[in-house]
């Protein structure tokens, strides 16, 4: 068998051709890889349109749950479908990874449509340029802005069909429109007749939808800002939701990939001789991601690849290791300042005349994703077409990199999203959907490749390593009047433009929201490439460096012989949404009076248009560190399910532990060692301290909150360690550090 | 072929011996509540009951089966009403949901010998089966909630 042609490293960064962009501002790198990643292949994906009815049939239901839409269904927009039996579908053009899309967008819709919330339908929407995240550059759930993305558009789709309903009504009735009403799935007029929506949806989808619509004021609300059940909830308590995994077709087989041990390697010989005459195996074949074995089962497959005898080429990462990415990072950082990405003063000036100065150097490991539900793809090969069931992030770019594989037009791609079983960023990536159009192409039938626990832990795209290094000045009445953070690292973005030059990437995006008022603020980057792939890993920069970020400002206040909470107050008075949510946060947690044993950190993050404030409660004994409880305050502005929005932060909380406490990747020979979750350690059900959250009020447009709460948990626990202890934690993840009590 | 009784009915699998129940569940019997997260027994996704009692069904050969009751997710209630399931609707536990199923038999295992389980016993019978999401709090409370439910002479 001949070997495959091209390893996964060199594929990642052979993919772009586009041209760099010129002139963008650092808020927008994280976009700037969407929109080069739509490029794939050479085609310009994007339309930056106004919605517009996408003709392709929608995918499947989310599970038994949603039920049947009965009668023939009149499409009213993208959004929305009526069927004659008044079932209300919605499209939601989002992926439902847990943060809630799948309830909180269709509320967006129905609060302007008048219809019982709790019948509706949900469909995930197909590929479709109606669909593209105007903040994302393309059809992408990603960087926490799917309620923002939707606020305006998906109202607008719930109010452009209540007007045509309504329009549709007046027609047969032969009065202005004016004299009729939508309520609760119905158009009702003022001689006391009415008609469902079901009875008016074909008429009412032939009329041309208006184009201005009045959106309801906040005060008129009968949804939005309510917490009614997750549409999601029934499928997911009795085993009928549907994830990659669960997709089973007429005739399947599954299929399972040998990966080169070492990232970036690739299979040099391959003896397949055993493995082919097993029980139930179908085909061995070589594909450029590693080696795939296709059987009539699972578990046939996976023996199957056990004999394979694969010699590898293990490439240029074969002595890699968590030593040798260290000194890559400091050797980067000693060589020079790197690029400014903002200047304000002069901040090396400043720390040099300033009373009292400060540096300190934070690092953070490789951290992988995790998610429980392990990377898979089913896919459908056909002649004249494939459907690719899958659970990404990224319909139009899954799309593309099926059809190159396929060797078909992407419009012969159907994808049909699935329910995620977590994202965290990990399923931004395509890299598990060749393999499979490949095999089910070659043996003509439908193939789910399916990943193992240990194949998904050693082949992530990792969150990338980070040197951070500060320096601060205060003068000599404590007050900062100097802050500057070198970044060395290497970067997210430009695996899809390796000829990018400037400084702004994904991993330094948080700094530039700085939130502290101080008139010298320097920020610099220094891009680092360290020989494997890294991705966006949920908060992606945040977490890093608001790690950096806030134990400094704990430092700071320490040198300055200040309480860290009054620190950050005198920097933030000329921003009084910040001040109110660290204030409440302090007020909350019992901020000055501790309980006995007990001690606190605060930590504090603008971000995703947000603002969060944390508190730590730990103690040491016998100097175990204990965490004994989270109070979280959060400003997220304009909520449209509250309970959702909790949810969200308990589980950035919890996501935050995890990666605090026990989070880090270690390559050793190129291999990564954590293989499984006995090594790469999760927060477990025993080991979770109380939360408290808050969620405040608030008029401001609705902001992210789905990687919000991650990024304080690390930089809280250290400084309420440091509160305890004295001892100050720069490194992470903590259990290396010190011991733990869980 | 393997004879094995899955949620009450009598079923022949032609898998082999070693097949995981997991896999026999999925793959053979069309069953995919039940969830593969690790193939080690670590994360509890694959939980199902096995003559009443919470087991990792990822490492069960199906050859050990004989003669042993299994139930699993989708043989817990018709319609999802038992008291475990109703608790998880109520609180809106699931997030991502991958998980649940896993979760859902644990606590079914759990309150079927403790009816009224203290937060210690949530935390040990629990400590098993992971979220990646952090739906643990939910869980907690609905595992309290749901002793509630089938707390006798009480209906609501």
């Amino acid at each position: 068998m001949p070997a495959p042609d091209r390893p996964r490293a060199k594929r990642a960064t052979a993919r772009n051709s586009a041209p760099a962009d010129t002139g963008r501002t650092a808020d927008t790198a994280r976009r700037d890889f969407c929109r080069r990643t739509a490029r794939l292949g050479g085609a310009l994906w994007l339309a930056m349109t106004v919605p517009a009815f996408c003709g392709r049939p929608a995918a499947r239901a989310a599970g038994r749950g949603g039920g049947e839409a009965g009668g023939a269904e009149a499409q009213l927009n993208a959004w929305l479908k009526i069927a004659a039996d008044d079932s209300i579908t919605v499209l939601v053009d989002r992926s439902e990874m847990g943060q809630g899309v799948y309830t909180a967008l269709p509320m967006l819709l129905a609060e302007e449509l008048e219809v019982d919330f709790t019948a509706i339908r949900i469909v995930a929407a197909p590929a479709g340029d109606a669909y593209v995240n105007a903040g994302n550059g393309g059809q992408i759930t990603g960087t926490s802005n799917s309620v923002s993305d939707a606020w305006e558009r998906l109202r607008t789709a719930g109010a452009q069909g209540r007007a045509l309903l309504i329009a549709a009504a007046a027609g047969r009735w032969r009065i202005a429109p004016e004299r009729c009403r939508a309520r609760r799935g119905r158009v009702e007029n003022d001689r006391g007749q009415s008609f469902s929506y079901g009875q008016l949806a074909p008429a009412a989808a032939k009329l041309e939808v208006p184009k201005q619509v009045k959106l309801k004021a906040k005060a008129d609300y009968t949804l939005i800002g309510t917490s009614p059940r997750r549409l999601d909830t029934p499928a997911k308590v009795d085993g009928s939701a549907e994830f990659g995994l669960d997709v089973r077709l007429p005739g399947m087989l599954h299929a399972v990939i040998a990966h080169c041990p070492v990232l970036g390697g690739r299979a040099r010989t391959v003896d397949s001789r055993t493995a082919e005459t097993m029980p139930g195996v179908r085909r061995v074949l070589a594909t450029p991601a590693g080696v795939v074995v296709v059987a009539e089962h699972f578990w046939q497959a996976l023996k199957a690849r056990d004999a394979l005898e694969i010699v590898w080429d293990e490439g240029s990462n074969a002595r890699l290791d968590n030593a040798a990415i260290r000194a890559l990072l400091d050797d980067a950082a000693a060589a020079g300042p790197g690029l400014v990405a903002k200047q304000i003063g002069a901040p090396g000036a400043a720390i040099k005349t300033a009373a009292k100065s400060f540096a300190a150097v934070y690092e953070l490991p490789l951290l992988a994703h995790a998610t429980m539900e392990p990377m898979n793809c089913t896919a459908d090969v056909r002649p004249d077409g494939c459907d690719l069931y899958v659970g990404t992030q990224v319909q139009q770019i899954a799309q593309a990199a099926a059809a190159e594989a396929a060797g078909l037009p992407p419009a012969r791609v159907n994808v049909h999203t699935t329910l995620l079983g977590g994202g965290f960023g990990r399923r931004l990536e395509v890299d598990f959907i060749p393999a499979a159009v490949l095999a089910s192409k070659a043996l003509g039938v439908p193939v789910k490749l399916v990943w193992t626990r240990e194949d998904d832990m050693t082949h992530d795209y990792y969150r990338p390593p980070a040197r951070e290094e500060i320096r601060g000045g205060l003068d000599a009445n404590g007050k900062l009047v100097a802050w500057q953070l070198h970044i060395t690292s290497p970067s997210i973005t430009a695996r899809f433009d390796p000829t990018n030059k400037d400084p702004f990437d994904s991993v330094i995006e948080y700094v530039q929201n700085y939130p502290y008022g101080v008139p010298n603020f320097g920020l610099t980057y220094t891009r680092r490439e360290i020989g494997i792939d890294v991705g966006y890993l949920r908060s992606v920069s945040h977490a890093p460096n608001c790690f950096a970020v806030e134990s400094s400002m704990d430092e700071l206040a320490a040198a300055a012989s200040k309480n860290p909470l009054d620190f950050r107050l005198e920097l933030l008075a000329a921003k009084p949404r910040h001040a109110n949510v660290l204030k409440l946060a302090a007020e909350r947690s019992g901020w000055g009076r501790p309980r006995p044993g007990r001690h606190l950190g605060i930590a504090f993050m603008e971000g995703y248009t947000s603002v969060i404030a944390q508190v730590a409660e730990i103690s040491v004994t016998d100097a175990a560190l204990h965490v004994h409880r989270i109070t979280c305050v959060v400003d997220c502005g304009q909520m449209v399910n509250p309970r959702i929005v909790e949810s969200q932060i308990e589980s950035g909380i919890v996501f935050g532990l995890s990666a605090a406490l026990w989070g880090g990747i270690t390559l050793a020979a190129g291999r990564v060692r954590e293989t499984n979750f006995n090594a790469y350690r999760l927060l477990r059900a025993n080991e979770m301290p109380e939360t408290d959250v808050l969620l405040v009020a608030s008029d401001a447009p609705p902001g992210g909150i789905g990687e919000l709460a991650v990024g304080p948990v690390a930089p809280a626990i250290c400084n309420a360690l440091y509160a305890a202890t004295g001892r100050r934690i720069r490194t992470l993840p903590l259990a290396e550090q010190q011991p733990l009590r869980a | 072929m393997a004879l094995i009784s899955v949620n009450d009915r009598a079923v022949d699998v032609d898998a082999a011996p070693d097949t995981p129940l997991l896999w026999v569940l999925r793959d053979h019997l069309a069953m995919t509540g039940t969830k593969y997260g690790c193939g080690m027994a670590l994360c509890g996704a694959c939980t199902v009951h096995v003559d009443g009692r919470a087991m990792r069904s990822c490492v069960l050969p199906l050859g050990a089966l004989a003669g042993r009751r299994v139930t699993t997710i989708e043989g817990l209630s018709p319609d999802r009403s038992h008291a475990v399931q109703r608790a998880w609707i109520e609180l809106d536990v699931p997030q991502c949901g991958y998980c649940q199923s896993g979760q859902i038999m644990s606590a079914a295992a759990l309150l079927a010998a403790k009816p009224a389980p203290s937060d210690a016993d949530i935390d040990a019978a629990m400590a098993g089966n992971l979220c990646r999401c952090g739906t643990y709090p939910r869980i907690r409370k609905a595992i309290h909630r749901a002793a509630q439910l089938l707390a006798p002479g009480r209906d609501t």
